[in-house]
Order: structure tokens, then sequence, then C-alpha cells
């Protein structure tokens, strides 16, 4: 049974301003597993920064509870607080290093203020600037180095004293996209070979899509959905989730037709190509009218709609087909829009009726 | 040479005028030491304390920031004769170099204060939560990021700071300050005497020169963001 590292209990935080108190996070509950890599995601604004804040308290929550390794973070004295937080890295959009400091006393600055004797520092320093692949530029100064390794540094600072937790806002954000890539696959090699959990704050689907197991969907302040990756992407429930799961651009608007059937991929494999095979089988064409899939892990997430024959027959030879093959296929009542405008289309109503 | 400056030629005059710059040295200095001491302590108060500082406490810094802006109002030659007590209480005498230590302190200290508050703001916020988040007490964050990070910009404060003081300790020479100023002041003012008034000046500006080069060199070069 997975244990949890991080328990977030009802939490809410509220600022103070000129214009009276700004809510930037109502009733938020989380629970983050040993080993996971949890991703937060929402749109600008929706509260990311600050519940990642609240988890080490660099911002003091208003409500409830931070648990972390069994302990409330709101409870702790300050010297507790700061033991606490040596168990924690985090690291930053804007990484945060030391301007003053090599890359190497960069990496040595959490253990010196813990009191790790110098010669220890410095060997796990270089071990660490190894392990993030800048063991050749630990002399080098954070003005020598690309954004890329910038934040290679501030990981290796980050894991220099051991934590068990990784807090990430918007760590990817600065960078392009194939330094974002292989930022990202650091970050999977640091959670698998080191089993540290990591908590990644973003606002890019593509960060949660690559990397994470769980995600958490923050919307105004709230927690709008939460569950394991493929949960989420293939069965968006709320508004929040379906904007960015289904995002703008790839809507299919409305198109009135007759036997429209949706297909839904629910992590079958993609390698498989399973309309290709009913089209086969059956030897009739389909008219493919929409399709919004994402790959995952070499599987399948998304939906399809999908125009099938006249022929009554072939028809339901292609349902067959496709519940042989454990994809549920449904039909779109003729007239109703079929697509994935996420503001005015309602799964719930559309799984109830197939129910 | 001119002729009117045919009289620096005597050794006399010219052991006055060396006498003159190692005072007005000394005096710059170790009052640049004392202000640096007692600034350093109300600029680490002033920016810890702020609203958004890491220790944030704002009875303390109101307090201190109306403390510091009353005595940088006082001219420096009132501030100079109001302490009198203070430094006959402390040295023992009113007049030397030693006497004139302790006003130059009084009145820099809050300029100073200010100078090292700007540089530490300098750093980036960023940083400092970085090492709240590692879990750094408000000591080290003082000591090992805030001081550190801003130190090319404290070097180049403690240049603009020193010429300052030195500029005051001339001030000095008015009311029984020693050094440069008293030599401008008793040759050149109450005698006439244009020679020394033209060498006190060129070796005044000699010295901010040398000072502020002095301040700009180690600056740039403890400055790893150039590198
Ligand atoms: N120190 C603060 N004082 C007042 N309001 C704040 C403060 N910090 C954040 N907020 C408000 O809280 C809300 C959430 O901010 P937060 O920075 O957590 O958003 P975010 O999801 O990280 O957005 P982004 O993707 O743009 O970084 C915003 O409405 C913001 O204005
Ligand atoms: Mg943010």
């Amino acid at each position: 049974m997975a244990e949890p590292v991080i328990e977030i209990k009802g939490l809410g935080k509220s600022f103070k301003s000129k214009n009276g108190p700004v809510v930037a996070l109502r009733d938020i509950n989380l629970t983050v597993e040993k080993g996971d890599i949890f991703g937060i995601i929402g749109m600008s604004g929706a509260g990311k920064s600050t519940l990642v804040r609240c988890i080490n308290l660099l911002e003091r929550p208003t409500e409830g509870a931070v648990i972390f390794d069994g302990q409330d973070m709101c409870r702790l004295s300050s010297a507790e607080l700061n033991r606490a937080r040596r168990s924690m890295g985090m690291i930053f959009q804007q990484f945060n290093l030391l301007m003053q400091r090599s890359a190497e006393a960069n990496v040595r600055f959490p253990m010196e203020i813990s009191g790790v004797p110098h010669a220890k520092a410095k060997r796990r320093a270089r071990e660490l600037l190894e392990l993030v692949g800048l063991g050749e530029r630990a002399h080098y100064y954070p003005s020598q180095l690309s954004g890329g390794q910038k934040q290679r540094v501030a990981i290796a600072r980050a894991l220099s004293t051991e934590p068990k937790v990784l807090l990430c806002d918007e760590a990817t954000s600065a960078l392009d996209p194939s330094t974002t890539a292989s930022i990202l696959n650091l970050l999977r090699d640091i959670n698998r070979r080191l089993g540290v959990t990591v908590v990644i704050i973003t606002h890019e689907m593509s960060v949660i899509e690559q990397i994470c197991n769980r995600v958490a969907i923050i919307s105004e302040s709230r927690i709008a959905e939460c569950g394991t990756v493929e949960e989420v992407f293939s069965n968006p429930r709320t508004d929040a989730a379906r904007r960015l799961v289904l995002p703008e651009g790839r809507r299919a608007g409305h198109i009135k037709a007759d036997r429209l059937y949706r297909i839904v991929f629910n992590g079958s494999s993609s390698l498989n190509p399973v309309i290709a095979d009913m089209i086969l089988e059956c030897k009739a064409p389909v008219n493919i009218i929409h399709a919004d899939m994402r790959d995952m892990d070499g599987k399948a997430f998304g939906q399809m709609v999908v125009q099938l024959p006249e022929d009554q027959e072939i028809c339901a030879r292609m349902l067959g087909f496709m519940e042989a093959r454990g994809l549920a296929m449904w039909e779109i009542p003729p007239g109703s829009c079929i697509d994935c405008d996420p503001e005015d289309y309602d799964y719930e109503q559309e799984r109830g009726r197939h129910a | 040479m001119p002729d009117f400056l045919a009289g620096l030629c005597d050794p006399d005059t010219l052991q006055m005028l060396a006498e003159g710059t190692l005072d007005t040295l000394y005096m710059t200095l170790a009052s640049t030491f004392f202000a640096y001491v007692f600034g350093m302590i109300m600029a680490v108060v002033l920016v810890v304390c702020r609203a958004d500082g890491i220790r944030p406490c704002p009875g303390l810094y109101k307090v201190l920031d109306v403390v510091v802006n009353l005595t940088r109002s006082f001219p420096f030659l009132i501030l100079m004769i109001a302490v009198i007590p203070l430094t006959r209480f402390l040295v023992g005498t009113t007049i030397g170099n030693n006497a004139t230590v302790v006003p130059l302190v009084i009145a820099a200290a809050p300029f100073v204060a200010r100078l090292i508050e700007s540089s530490l703001l300098e750093v980036d916020h960023g940083i400092v939560e970085a090492a709240q988040s590692m879990g750094a007490s408000t000591f080290q964050i003082i000591f090992r990021v805030l001081i550190p990070e801003a130190l090319p910009s404290l070097i180049n404060g403690s240049a603009i700071a020193s010429t300052t003081i030195l500029g005051y300790s001339a001030m000095s020479g008015a009311v029984g300050g020693g050094g440069l100023g008293k030599l401008a002041i008793m040759y050149g003012y109450n005698r006439y005497q244009t020679d020394i008034m033209f060498a006190t000046c060129v070796l005044l500006i000699l010295i901010v020169q040398i000072l502020q080069e002095i301040g700009n060199r180690l600056s740039r070069r403890c400055d790893k963001r150039l590198v």
C-alpha cells in the first residue's frame, strides 16, 4: 500500500490586499503518495504557485493543514520547520541560483547551512553535478550557464540534502521544448533511481503527459479534479478539466448528421490500429468526423467521432467488433453537437444515456 | 610652475600638507569603518524587518526608519556642534582627529545604512526564497545570502560612502577638526594663501579619485555575474 508523503487537508489561503482579502485557495484536499510524480495544472492565476508554496510554508496557509511525513507543518517551531524543509527540495521557474557562487558552491549551499562538513559536502556536490550531467562545469558561475544548465544546477542543489520530496514550480516554463524534455527526463530519472517523490506545477498539458502519474487540476482556487493521469485525461468530468484536456482550436463544432458514434480510447495500445482493423474486417468504410487523441507511454487516450455506413447489419458488426476489443462506442443522437466543445457538451448526461 | 605656487616648495609647507593628508585619510577611514559597523547593523535590521522582509516587524522598522531619516536631515556642521558633549565624553577632547571621528560616524552611519539597505534590497527575492526553502535560518540568510550576493554593490557603496565622509571631514576643519580641511581654512581662507588652498584642493580631488577607482575595480573584480 502506498504511503502518503504530503497530505493537504482543507487548505485555504487568502492574501490581505488594499481592496480587501484575495482568496487564492479554497478547501484544497490532496494526497501525494510516496514515489508519485504528481502534477498540478491550471490556468494562470488559478493558485498553483500559492498551493506549492503552502506545502513548504513559504506561504503560511490561512486554513487547514499540510501534513508532511506525519507532521503538521503549520505547528512546527521555526527551527523544526527549517529541519522539515531540508527534506523538501524546491526548484523554481527563475532557477534562483546564488549568482556569486560557482555551480559547485551552489550545490554545497544547503549542506553548508545544515552543517555537513566541507569535505563531505564537496564530494557530494561533485557527485550530484555528475548526476545532472554537469560534472565538467562545477567551477562555472551561473552567469556562464544556459537556462537548462542552471536548472540542472538547481536540481542538484535541491537534491543535496537528500530530500524525500522535490517541489517544482514551473521548473520548465523558461526553457525551450527540447531543454524542457531533457529536464523532465532528468526529473523522471531522479524519481525512479533515487525514489524522490516529485510535485510538478505547470500550465502545460504536455508536461503532465510526459512524466506525471497523478494529476490535480486546479481552477479558480479549487481542485476541480484529481486522479491518475489516465482517468482525468480520458474522462474529464469538469469544465476546467475539459478545457485543458481538449484545448480550444481542436473543437469540431456542430455537425448535423446521422449514424454518428463516439469511440472513447481509454488507454488501449495506440500501436494497435483498431479502426483500420475494423474497416478491414467489416469490409466497409467509415467516415472519421473528428479525432482528439493523445499518446501517453504508448497508450491511446481521447476520443474519435465516426460516421458508420448506412447498412444496419454492417453497423451492428462494427459495434460488435469494437465491443470485443473493449472499446465503448456510443451513438450520438442525430442533430446534437458532436464535439468537444467544452462549454456546451455534457459528458455526464451522455454517459447517463448510455448507462 | 606658476608664481603663486612657488611657496609650496618650502619643506615645512610640504610636510604640513603631507601630515594633513595623512590626518584626513585617518579620519576618513576610521570614520568609514565605524560608520559601516553601525550602518550595517541598522541596514540589516531595516531589510529584515520591513513588511516584505524575512522577519517582518513593522514597529521596529518604523522606529529605525524615522531615526535614520532624522539624523540624515541634520546639516553636518550643526550636528558636529550639537554632539560636542558626547564627543568630550567619549574622546576627552573636542579638537583633533579622534574628536572629529565621533560626529563623522554619527553623521555617516545613517547615510551608510541607507546605502547598504539599498544594496541588500537589490538581491533577488527569489534567491532569498530559495534559501528559505532549503531551511536557512534568518542569520544564515543574512550572512550567507544577502551580504555575499550584494558584495559588489556593497563595495561600490563603500566608495561612495568614504568619499562623502572625506567631504564631511574637510568641513570639520571649521570647528576644530584636523587634516586638509583645517589647512584650507586656516591658510587658504583666513590668511589668503592661495597656494595652500590650491594644494589642498588637488590633494582632496586625488584622494577621492583614488578611493573611487579602488572601489570600482574591487567591485568589478569580485562580481561573478561579470565573469
Ligand atoms: N502575495 C500576494 N498578495 C496578494 N495576492 C496574491 C499574492 N500571491 C498571489 N496572489 C493572488 O493569488 C492568486 C493565485 O496566484 P498564484 O501565483 O498562485 O497563481 P498561479 O496559478 O501560480 O499563476 P501563474 O501560472 O500565472 O504563475 C492570484 O489571483 C494572485 O493575484
Ligand atoms: Mg505561478
